[in-house]
């Protein structure tokens, strides 16, 4: 009979299945950081004045800052001067329409199952695809713009709503907040924009899909999010890559802007290319900032995300709670099999009186993957009568792998209410053994039980997308047991 | 059904077992009786391929194939299941997913095509009437926050649900009271028929009166010190083990 933990480590690896390459005509600027780069970005984007000089001022502050080295990563230095930092497929004219996308692109987004014909979408969910630097199509704008939503690539917002732009970008997430928000605002190439009118309720979930296709080159994309007073909005974001042997660098920004009364749902499943699982080798390098802020009362934000891929995971989507009242929620499933290194949390900072936060984070570790949690807990003096709840539970699947749990609780007010609740367990023999006993297999027992573990968070999804998180969970596990 | 010859068996390089030998015809009743440490769960471990548990030598065959070089999922498909002494929490796995998922593997096992939820409900209804089951411990993750009993009656609800050709029951009377085990017995005796074969492992004479077996085996360290038929029960009940014992 073979050895029980082969059978385990097994059930874990499997092939990553959006690893293929498209064959498109891409236009791409040479390797190296300057501030002539940076003009050739903005100067592609057709920019105003004053964004190249908030790129600029950007850029000369990332100069003199140091790359943080506090996180549980192991890398080898980045060459910043080594990677490209716009690559985008080369524009035929202006789109009028989805006919004149170019076919090979529309083909790749088809292969990841996204498709972008309307009439083929999932009912009630708009697409924004973002291949490489660039906005490619936003689906279903006009049902959108109807209802006064605004969702389109952060180039058209530029162009097209330059007020809120200045208003917004940059108000949650400064540019100097650390080393790869400062890169990012220098060089970010797209992403989206969402703007939700007083008293709207998005008709739709809002959708981005991210792809990287060309070889070194970096994504940067910007995210801005603005919920007015008593408007709610759900918005997902997904990612994938090929698998290439250079490791790859992602580092976005994603802001959020809740007014008064209105809600912010916003859920992340994260499938970069991982690496080679057996090599470790290639992989994106994923450094994420994403903040929002409740800047009134009432205000709510959601922050769910699924972490399966990546080689190198460095993310820490926090929340503001600034309006008295207002609610922060972090649910997280992170996922390190093989080679990967997954350093996330959460951060929730209360400011305003009778606020509440919550933390449920579940971390996964198989292979020799690295799983650590990471979550401060701020209470300033104002914030009365304040509360916090987090969880913090992590798995192991076989021998080689770890998981580190870093709380950090700095409360200023005596009213405060904290709760923390931390375990570590190993994927249970008993458990595997149960549910072999009945026939299932040692495959399907080991994804059965850890998407059981991650249940309290896969319910935060969306339907849609948690049918997909639990799918990807398998695949992400299979070769774990064995 | 189940021929088991000169089983060797422990764990932990301890050995356990010396020299067990078993035959169970289909349709039969076997119940091993015997003090805690005696090997009663071990041999039950050894049968359904339970890891960290060795074979030192000996065979078991089960309808005429050699088991001990199956997987525990292989050896749970070809026919055999075992009722925990221990019933395992599984969080947030649901407990009507986990039976199906049980029942599809098997169904797959046989060639036979996988049972749709709508048609597994009914299924499933019917075979809790069958031991008085509330339908609220099937929205509930596996064996999460049951009671002892709970757990025994979820465990004999999967046995009647999957219908095993061997089913061992490892002390499924413990944790239950009078009333709960008249319940359980009752179900597994009108499950019982000519083809299928149970091995019950108890401490108490008390689960056979309930359930009449058709042999009773005696294990004390590790072997069979005696073996008889129905109403050896009483006698133990009589007499305790130690009249048995060298």
């Amino acid at each position: 009979m073979p050895k029980r933990n082969q059978i385990i480590d097994s059930a874990i690896s499997q092939e990553y299945e959006y690893g293929f390459v498209t064959d498109i005509d891409q236009e791409t600027i040479p390797p190296g950081l300057n501030e002539d780069v940076i003009g050739i970005i903005s100067s592609k984007k057709d920019e105003p004045e004053w964004m190249l000089k908030w790129r600029l001022k950007a850029y000369r502050q990332w100069l003199k800052m140091e790359e943080p080295d506090w996180a549980k990563l192991n890398y080898p230095n980045i060459d910043y001067q080594a990677i490209s930092y716009y690559a985008a497929p080369k524009p035929k004219e202006k789109l009028k329409s989805l006919d004149e996308v170019d076919p090979e692109l529309l083909e790749t987004y088809n292969k990841l199952g996204i498709p972008l014909e309307e009439q083929k979408l999932l009912s009630n969910v708009a697409v924004d695809a973002v291949f490489d630097s660039v906005s490619v199509t936003t689906t279903f704008k006009e049902e959108l713009e109807k209802h006064g939503v605004i969702f389109c690539s952060f180039s058209e917002a530029v162009q097209n709503h330059p007020d809120l732009v200045k208003k917004y970008l940059g108000s949650v997430v400064p540019t100097t907040d650390n080393y790869f928000a400062a890169l990012n605002s220098a060089v970010f190439s797209d992403g989206s924009f969402v703007y939700i009118p007083s008293g709207v309720r998005c008709p739709m979930e809002l959708s981005t899909y991210f792809r990287i296709n060309a070889a070194n080159t970096g994504q940067f994309e910007r995210t801005l999010i603005i919920a007015e007073a008593g408007s709610y909005v759900s918005y997902l974001e997904g990612c994938t890559a090929p698998m290439r042997d250079e490791n790859q660098l992602h580092a976005a920004v994603v802001e959020l802007v809740a007014h008064k009364d209105s809600q912010i749902k916003y859920s992340t499943v994260q499938n970069w290319y991982p690496g080679n699982p057996k090599t470790g080798k290639g992989g994106i390098y994923n450094f994420v900032t994403k903040r929002g802020i409740c800047l009134e009362e009432n205000a709510k934000i959601s922050w769910t995300q699924v972490e399966t891929g990546s080689a190198l995971t460095w993310k820490y989507p926090s929340c503001i709670l600034k309006g008295d009242h207002s609610v922060g929620e972090f649910y997280s499933v992170a996922l390190s099999n093989n080679f990967q290194q997954a350093d996330t949390g959460t951060k929730m900072i209360h400011l305003g009186k009778n606020t509440r936060s919550t933390i449920i984070s579940k971390g996964i570790s198989a292979g020799k993957g690295q799983n650590t949690y990471r979550g401060g807990v701020k209470i300033m003096k104002g914030a009365e009568n304040s509360r916090n709840y987090s969880q913090c539970d992590s798995i192991l699947i076989g021998d080689q792998c770890s998981a580190h749990t870093f709380p950090y609780i700095d409360v200023r007010n005596s009213s405060a209410q904290m709760e923390h609740e931390a375990s570590t367990s190993r994927i249970g023999e008993d458990q595997l053994f149960y549910c072999n006993q009945r026939g299932i297999p040692m495959e399907d027992a080991v994804s059965m039980i850890v998407n059981g573990f991650c249940k309290d968070v896969f319910k935060e999804l969306p339907m849609e997308f948690a049918v997909e998180a639990q799918k990807l969970m398998e695949v992400s596990l299979e070769g774990a047991v064995g | 059904m189940l021929k088991i010859k000169n089983l060797h068996a422990g764990i932990d390089g301890k050995a356990i077992l010396k020299g067990i030998n078993l035959t169970i015809q289909p349709g039969e009743l076997h119940a091993i009786m015997g003090r805690n440490g005696s090997g009663k769960s071990t041999l039950a471990n050894v049968i359904t391929g339970r890891d960290n548990y060795e074979v030192i030598k000996g065979s078991i065959l089960f309808n005429n194939i050699d088991l001990l070089g199956m997987s525990p999922e292989d050896r749970a498909l070809s026919g055999i299941f075992m009722s925990f002494q221990y019933p395992v929490v599984i969080p947030g796995v649901n407990n009507t997913y986990f039976l199906r998922a049980a029942l599809n593997a098997k169904l797959k096992h046989q060639g036979l095509k996988e049972i749709n939820a709508a048609d597994f409900l009914r299924l499933i209804r019917e075979k809790l009437n069958l031991i008085q089951m509330d339908e609220k411990y099937l929205n509930r993750g596996v064996n999460d926050g049951f009671s002892g009993g709970e757990k025994k009656h979820n465990e004999i609800l999967q046995m009647l649900t999957l219908e095993p050709a061997l089913s061992i029951l490892d002390e499924t009377d413990s944790g239950l009271d009078i009333d709960a085990l008249k319940i359980i017995a009752n179900g597994v005796n009108n499950f019982r028929n000519n083809d299928r074969s149970f091995l019950a492992i108890t401490h108490y004479p008390r689960l056979l009166e309930y359930m009449k077996p058709d042999f009773i085996h005696v294990l004390i360290d590790g072997e069979f010190v005696k073996s008889g038929d129905a109403s050896l029960a009483f006698e133990l009940e009589e007499k305790g083990y130690s009249w048995l014992e060298a």
